[in-house]
């Protein structure tokens, strides 16, 4: 595999006045993996979409490199996956679609057809593909959010709330992609799940600030 | 290259999607239908000159470019698909293709409310219809890009309502008395060259509101 390094430095967010974290720091590389922990409102869904890059931090930077070279803002989409809450597919579209228009739009080069069905397969949606997604339970969506992040095969997968709404068998398929993730990429995992923060090998502790 | 390709998978998403939701195009076709209706049943016994019928025709694109327009951003924000959008598509591609998909939009309906007054207004003939064309397209497009820019402001805010048309009624002002000038001069007969300083005016001010949006839509668009 290739060289590929996150690293975060001094990284600070505000929302208006209240201060969320303060100058985080740390960087990783292929076969790392960080929990984020910390307990209900300390930031981790924010420090997770910071890290995903679509929120700007207040202050500090994310960056992402490839072989030491810096990786254009620009780009950074097409090397992250992300699975959030925060984060919807279009309901009126069937998965299929939804998969393909984004990835259309995201415009990959990589053989897409192929790829997305192996992918709703392997999240268990394969018989209710064309079914529009307004109409899929919380579960089902979750599973589906899998198979976007997947899509384009990033070297960098953030989690957050990694099993929320996920059955048993769909715990399953997570940890499954978490362990292919680890060996190939680097892995991020916000969660309250004590033993969801222990498939990382790093982690950090968000405190609820007081200001 | 790709950037291209990408802008137009976003308004084919959007076209795709209003289609199959007619989250849009349905209020405002009601809209159109509602506000041509009043009008005709308004002026039914006057005789109404090329002022009053180009002041009707700008009311209503108006009216629909302030109500219509704003739902870009806004049924992203809602739906909770922004941050999906965020992470396909770069800042520039998403405003390229919103304002596209905005510009259809308006030109659509712009041809819907041009065919209505012809169909049932006797007094509303064009007499030079490439002035009209020029006109209705170039300040439909002005309306879409201010439209487009003040979406993606409000669509983070809570006021949104109000906000939107707050902000957009003065930039509005500009293609609207310009575009209401030219057709009168459509409607009038007058040729290309007579209309040709309005047209300067319309497309200065798209070119204008197109690359200020795009310099501003970074900050706009990312938290
Ligand atoms: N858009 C926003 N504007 C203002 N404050 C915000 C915004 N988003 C988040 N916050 C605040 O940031 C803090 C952290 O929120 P965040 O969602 O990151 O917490 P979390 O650690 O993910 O919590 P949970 O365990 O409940 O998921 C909260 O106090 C929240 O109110
Ligand atoms: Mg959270």
């Amino acid at each position: 595999m290739n060289s590929f390094k996150l690293v975060v430095r001094d990284l600070t967010k505000d929302f208006n006045r209240r201060s969320i974290f303060r100058q985080l720091a740390f960087s990783l590389t292929v076969g790392d993996s960080l929990a984020i922990t910390g307990k209900n409102g300390s930031g981790k869904s924010t420090l997770s979409k910071i890290l995903a890059g679509v929120l700007s931090p207040s202050q500090g930077t994310v960056e992402y490199f490839l072989d030491g070279v810096r990786i254009q803002e620009e780009q950074m989409k097409d090397t992250v996956g992300f699975v959030s809450p925060y984060l919807n597919l279009y309901e009126e579209f069937s998965a299929v679609e939804n998969l393909k228009i984004l990835s259309q739009i995201r415009s990959n080069k990589k053989r897409f057809e192929e790829r997305a069905d192996e992918l709703i397969r392997m999240v268990g949606l394969w018989p209710r593909r064309d079914d529009p997604v307004g109409i899929y339970s919380s579960g089902m969506k979750q599973r589906l959010k899998y198979a976007f992040a997947l899509l384009h095969e990033p070297q960098i997968l953030i989690l957050d709330e990694p099993t929320s709404n996920l059955d048993e068998e769909g715990m399953e398929l997570v940890k499954e992609v978490v362990r292919r993730q680890k060996k190939n990429g680097i892995l991020i995992v916000a969660t309250n799940d004590s033993l969801e923060a222990k498939w990382c090998k790093k982690k950090i502790v968000l405190k609820v600030s007081s200001t | 290259m790709s950037a291209f390709g990408s802008t137009y998978a976003v308004v084919a998403k959007d076209i795709r999607s209003e289609w199959r939701t007619r989250y849009a195009v349905n209020s405002l076709l009601m809209f159109v239908v509602t506000a041509v209706s009043i009008i005709l049943f308004a002026l039914r016994s006057v005789d109404p000159n090329p002022e009053l019928l180009s002041g009707m025709l700008w009311v209503v694109i108006f009216f629909t470019a302030m109500s219509g327009m704003s739902r870009v951003f806004v049924s992203e924000e809602e739906r909770g698909t922004t941050l999906t959008l965020q992470l396909v598509a770069t800042p520039t591609v998403i405003y390229f293709g919103k304002l596209l998909f905005n510009s259809v939009l308006i030109l659509f309906l712009s041809f819907i409310i041009t065919a209505m007054y012809m169909i049932f207004f006797s007094g509303f003939t064009i007499q030079s219809p490439g002035v009209y064309v020029i006109s209705v397209v170039l300040g439909s497009l002005g309306f879409a890009s201010a439209s487009t820019i003040i979406a993606a402001i409000i669509a983070k805010t809570r006021s949104r309502g109000t906000l939107y048309a707050v902000l957009l009624f003065p930039l509005l002002i500009i293609p609207l008395m310009v575009g209401m000038s030219s057709t009168i001069k459509a409607l009038e007969g007058s040729t290309l060259s007579e209309a040709l300083s309005d047209f300067q005016v319309l497309a200065s001010y798209l070119m204008v509101m197109v690359a200020g949006s795009y310099l501003l839509f970074d900050y706009v668009w990312k938290e």
